[in-house]
């Protein structure tokens, strides 16, 4: 009995954080529309953020996309190669990093970089009253902090995915040309032809989704922090734990919805 | 000086009614009444725990209370929309003890922020603004510092100007002495009183320095352990007889009498 009261007890706490998560995410929504807070301003600190997560997480993703790119490309020819199928990895490649790797390694890099910031950055301001001095001097703090970094990563997180899938694919085509399979033209063709739109369409939205979830994640931690500079840290950890996850969670749930959705059509 | 006391009934600037206020299960204050009139400076006095903090939040709205009501310029602030409190907040002004100013931000921008964000001021004017509030609390010239580079006196001089930015109708100011060099809490002392003579603002404090206490203010609230031990005039709180207010008053005493009598008479011999 005592197990399942805890199980319970759990089930509840996980309910309530993702309520928690998506109330925030609503009122920022509400607040980017009817912003009690002038929208030049709102979107200058937008700007910013932009400038923080995305801009500045590109050669970080640059890098890690292509090698990712360039061990898929290793690791499928190793297989391939003994099928006299060389002429796949383009597609292997390609697919597995538009529909997945792109969008996935570029969300762990944004959490490793911005969701442990956000939660750093708001923990901080609530141990040393400034998320109080927000709220005296008539600036919401959702208002005036999260919802600029909602709108950011919004935009942001499927520019990245992008571009990590562009550098991925560039990573096996490097490979490809080296092994001396493919010439460069004949990857970008190869390529062109194992892509459909979808995959990259189905990349871009998951990438959208883990934008918002490591914002709201990353916030909510922050907002959640206690009193003292060690609870700043542990905000900060929850904050990549619980968007790791998350973000793996929610990648499962859609990748088996667009499955069943091809299986269909 | 005399002032608060023939105005006290008309329309107070803060109205306390059976305020109590808990965390959890632990109550901190047990049913506080009491007004705040217009253009007085009223002092809350009592040691650590007594829940003057928490008093002071709850004033801002920052804390609900769980019974009772505050009503800030006739407005309840527990009851409020976010809109209405919202209305209230941009008169008022809240110097926090730690000064919680905004990291990210220059010292500038701290006290330009209110402006920008519910003013249609020019950036020009604004920028005259900041500079002329920075020149109130002695603090001209470091517009373009990060508050991270202040003293810690600078940063609680830069929370009051940032706190008077919007020339708040009433100003709180948390411990603005505590944790200060006596020279630089004197000073704070003076900014006090001076803000009191030029522009007749209501101005709360909350402090546990009773020599500052008795300096700046027209009435004394003494709370002990979430409930009023003594209210009144400066002068009547400090001659009275009352056995609880003379343990707070005496227990500090004990400790540091003859400094805070000595720093007291310094003061009070030129202005009473």
């Amino acid at each position: 009995m005592q197990f399942v009261a805890e199980v319970g007890a759990a089930t509840e706490r996980s309910v309530a954080y993702v309520g928690g998560l998506a109330l925030l995410f609503g009122k920022s929504v509400r607040l980017l529309f009817f912003s009690p807070l002038k929208r030049s301003r709102l979107l200058q600190r937008a700007v910013h953020q932009a400038m923080a997560a995305g801009v500045s997480a590109l050669p970080i993703v640059t890098l890690i996309t292509f090698f990712v790119g360039v061990i898929i490309a290793l690791q499928g020819a190793y297989q391939l190669q003994r099928l006299g199928a060389m002429q796949l990895v383009a597609n292997l490649v390609s697919i597995s990093i538009t529909r997945e790797l792109g969008p996935l390694i570029t969300a762990i890099v944004v959490i490793g970089r911005s969701g442990s910031a956000f939660a750093a950055e708001i923990g901080t301001m609530r141990v040393t009253e400034e998320l109080d001095a927000l709220e005296t001097m008539a600036l919401d703090p959702v208002a005036f902090l999260v919802a600029p970094k909602f709108l950011a990563m919004a935009v942001m997180m499927p520019c990245l995915a992008i571009w990590s899938d562009f550098m991925g694919v560039l990573g096996g085509c490097v490979f490809g040309v080296a092994s001396g399979s493919f010439t460069f033209g004949s990857y970008a063709i190869a390529t062109r032809d194992a892509l459909a739109a979808h995959d990259i369409a189905t990349g871009i939205v998951k990438a959208l989704v883990f934008g918002l979830v490591i914002t709201a994640v990353g916030c909510q931690e922050g907002f959640s922090t206690g009193a003292g500079a060690e609870e700043v840290g542990r905000s900060t950890t929850a904050a990549v734990v619980v968007s790791i996850l998350l973000v793996i969670l929610i990648d499962l749930v859609f990748t088996t919805l667009f499955y069943l959705a091809r299986g269909t059509a | 000086m005399a002032e608060p006391a023939t105005t006290r009934a008309a329309d107070p600037a803060i109205a306390v009614r059976g305020l109590r206020v808990q965390y959890g299960d632990r109550e901190v204050l047990h049913g506080l009444s009491f007004d705040i009139v217009h253009g007085e400076t009223m002092v809350v006095i009592g040691g650590s725990g007594s829940g003057k903090s928490t008093l002071l939040r709850t004033l801002v709205g920052l804390e609900k209370p769980s019974a009772g009501e505050v009503r800030v310029k006739g407005v309840d602030i527990a009851k409020a929309s976010a809109r209405a409190l919202d209305d209230i907040r941009k008169k008022i002004g809240l110097a926090f003890q730690g000064g919680a100013l905004i990291g990210s931000l220059s010292v500038g921008e701290n006290i330009a922020l209110p402006l920008l964000e519910h003013t249609t001021l020019k950036p020009t004017t604004i920028e005259v603004m900041v500079r002329i509030k920075l020149e109130q609390v002695g603090l001209s010239g470091f517009e373009s510092y990060s508050p991270a580079q202040l003293s810690g006196g600078m940063r609680k001089r830069a929370a009051f100007a940032r706190a008077m930015a919007m020339d708040p109708e009433i100003l709180f100011f948390d411990e603005p002495s505590a944790g200060l060099d006596p020279i630089t809490a004197a000073g704070i002392d003076d900014l006090i009183l001076d803000l009191k003579r030029a522009y007749s603002m209501t101005i709360v404090v909350v402090t546990h320095e009773l020599a500052s206490a008795f300096l700046i203010a027209d009435r004394i609230i003494l709370l002990d352990r979430g409930n009023i031990a003594a209210i009144g005039l400066t002068q009547d709180v400090r001659e009275s007889k009352l056995p609880r207010v003379r343990q707070f008053l005496d227990r500090v005493a004990d400790t540091t009498q003859d400094d805070d009598v000595d720093h007291l008479r310094m003061y009070t011999e030129g202005i009473r």
